[in-house]
């Protein structure tokens, strides 16, 4: 579905990026993690065509979207959602999730019934009218979630949706998500709530330095010495062995 | 009131109100004061209804609107008086040059990513260079301005009866009406919202913002363009300031401000409170400032207190109802 090769970005003398290779097969759920200032953040940038890769290559659904514009990318069906919310603040919920349904349709009947389906899908449904800066954090995440959706997506970028929710929130959102793959989505996702990385992700990849340093199973993410490394500082996974 | 009948009788309202002042039959007295104040409020309404499908539904917002204006004013001027075109080819022609250089105006700056102040200020600069060249080049007469023959035939879009003009300014005011009405039913009007709340949401959704940016510049401009005909042959003189001064930018904006930023009727109502004020400050005094500063006292307090205008204010008051 998704391969990265060799993706690097720099701002200036910083380099956000080195070389980041990463796969992401088709129907999966793969997680991206890592320290704060690691590049998970400039990486979803990257592949979602907000930031041109100053090198290396990328390949979603058998074609070559390098370098092209996010319109075109979220087009071909890669959509990211962002970590800051961002909805369209003055719009009701009904016409945020109608912006993207108009993706896939220009009849505004269609558009507003899937949009509607979405929205309620997400548990949005007792909300359609209100406008979205009157959602809660937990109402804005999953209006994020629903409009992103309502593109018709094959591969959804979802950068830590679960930020700043309550466990009971959490539960629920790692349910809709399940549900979203369930349905025929991929999904590749950044969060920092281990918990949900645990029980959701089959794969789980690592990045820190801008490198992707390790790739794996969740257990056997958990228990790598690089990961633990790149989390707590040199030495800590030795210490923690011997503790 | 149902929203369809409030617009039906409205129409209506509009259709009759000339008949109260035309000619020898007039039902209430003959003035043709009366019927030109209607057109007035009309025209104006359709001017800001120009700037408010750019600056009100998409949030792109114009300090120099009268660019367009000016530019299909001197278009369809200079091809009839210069070139023996008849003016209603040349409308068409002004109206597609003013939507050329509204594509034109927003490739250049939207490309490099220009928005907000920066595209105010941009537009304001077009505006005025603009002025300047009329005034320094030849074709335009300079100046002098140009001078439209009188020639009062339907055929010659020229008009003796002042009831005409109204209902030409009817039309146009009500064709803007149905575009920003399409702006609330559509994709392409949805998608300018989109971009107006969130850039960077709606480029992930998968919208062109450059393109969809560009081609409301090009509506917009056709629109204010197309006015620009309209006053050329009522008054049938224009010279730069006329057709690019930057007071006739300020009123499409205030217009559009006061009675309701990308609100379909906003530009009407704006235009109904803006004539009416105009008017009552001549009626009242002589001094000629007067009604300009009323105008601003105005949006300031709109600007603070009333940031959807006076629509605003009658849709907050039914839901309170």
């Amino acid at each position: 579905m998704l391969e990265a090769r060799g993706v690097t970005k720099s701002f200036g003398g910083l380099l956000a990026l080195d070389g980041a290779t990463l796969t992401v097969s088709d129907g999966a759920i793969v997680a991206l993690i890592g320290p704060n200032g690691a590049g998970k953040t400039t990486l979803f940038a990257t592949l979602a065509g907000f930031l041109e890769p100053d090198s290396g290559t990328i390949g979603f659904a058998g074609g070559d979207v390098t370098g092209l514009p996010p319109h075109a990318i979220a087009e071909r069906g890669m959509v990211r959602t962002f970590q800051i919310t961002q909805p369209f603040a003055r719009l009701s919920v009904l016409e945020n999730v109608v912006v993207g349904a108009y993706l896939r349709t220009p009849h505004r009947g269609e558009a507003m019934e899937r949009a509607a389906a979405v929205a309620r899908r997400l548990g949005l449904g007792d909300r359609l009218n209100a406008t979205a800066a009157s959602l809660t954090v937990a109402g804005r995440k999953r209006l994020e979630l629903a409009r992103a959706l309502a593109t018709r997506p094959k591969l959804l970028l979802l950068d830590e949706v679960m930020a700043g929710l309550n466990p009971t929130e959490i539960g629920e959102i790692v349910a809709i998500v399940r549900r979203i793959r369930d349905d025929g989505v991929t999904i590749f996702l950044i969060e920092h709530v281990m918990q949900a990385v645990m029980s959701l992700a089959e794969r789980v990849h690592v990045i820190a330095g801008g490198r992707i340093i390790a790739e794996g199973t969740p257990a056997a993410i958990a228990s790598d010495a690089a990961v633990v490394e790149a989390y707590l500082g040199r030495g800590a996974a030795r210490r923690m062995l011997h503790a | 009131m149902s929203a369809r009948a409030a617009t039906a009788a409205l129409l209506a309202a509009a259709l009759v109100y000339p008949l109260l002042f035309f000619g020898d039959g007039a039902w209430l007295v003959r003035s043709n004061y009366a019927i030109d104040v209607g057109m007035l409020a009309l025209f104006a309404a359709f001017l800001g209804q120009s700037w408010n499908v750019a600056g009100g539904f998409a949030g792109l917002t114009s300090f120099g609107h009268v660019l367009f204006f000016g530019t299909g004013a001197y278009c369809s001027t200079i091809l009839h008086v210069g070139h023996g075109v008849n003016p209603w080819f040349g409308w068409v022609a002004a109206t597609t040059a003013g939507a050329a250089l509204g594509a034109a105006v927003g490739h250049l700056t939207f490309r490099v990513g220009l928005r907000g102040s920066y595209f105010a200020l941009i537009t304001l600069a077009f505006a005025e260079t603009f002025r300047v060249l009329a005034n320094s080049v030849g074709f335009t007469r300079g100046g002098l301005g140009i001078l439209i023959p009188l020639d009062q035939r339907a055929a010659a879009l020229q008009f003796h009866d002042p009831i005409w003009f109204y209902y030409l300014a009817l039309a146009l005011c009500a064709s803007g009406l149905a575009i920003a009405w399409w702006l609330t039913r559509s994709r392409f009007g949805t998608y300018l919202a989109a971009i107006r709340e969130n850039e960077d949401a709606a480029r992930a959704l998968g919208i062109d913002v450059v393109r969809q940016k560009v081609r409301c510049l090009a509506l917009s401009g056709a629109m204010a363009a197309a006015g620009g005909t309209f006053y050329a042959q009522k008054y049938l003189y224009i010279d730069p300031s006329i057709a690019f001064g930057v007071d006739r930018s300020v009123e499409m904006l205030l217009v559009a401000m006061i009675g309701g930023a990308g609100t379909v009727f906003g530009p009407l109502v704006g235009a109904g409170a803006v004539v009416a004020l105009g008017e009552a400050t001549r009626a009242l005094s002589d001094a000629r400032g007067l009604g300009l500063i009323l105008y601003g006292l105005l949006l300031v307090a709109i600007v603070g207190f009333l940031p959807n205008g006076l629509v605003g204010l009658v849709r907050a008051a039914r839901r309170d109802a």
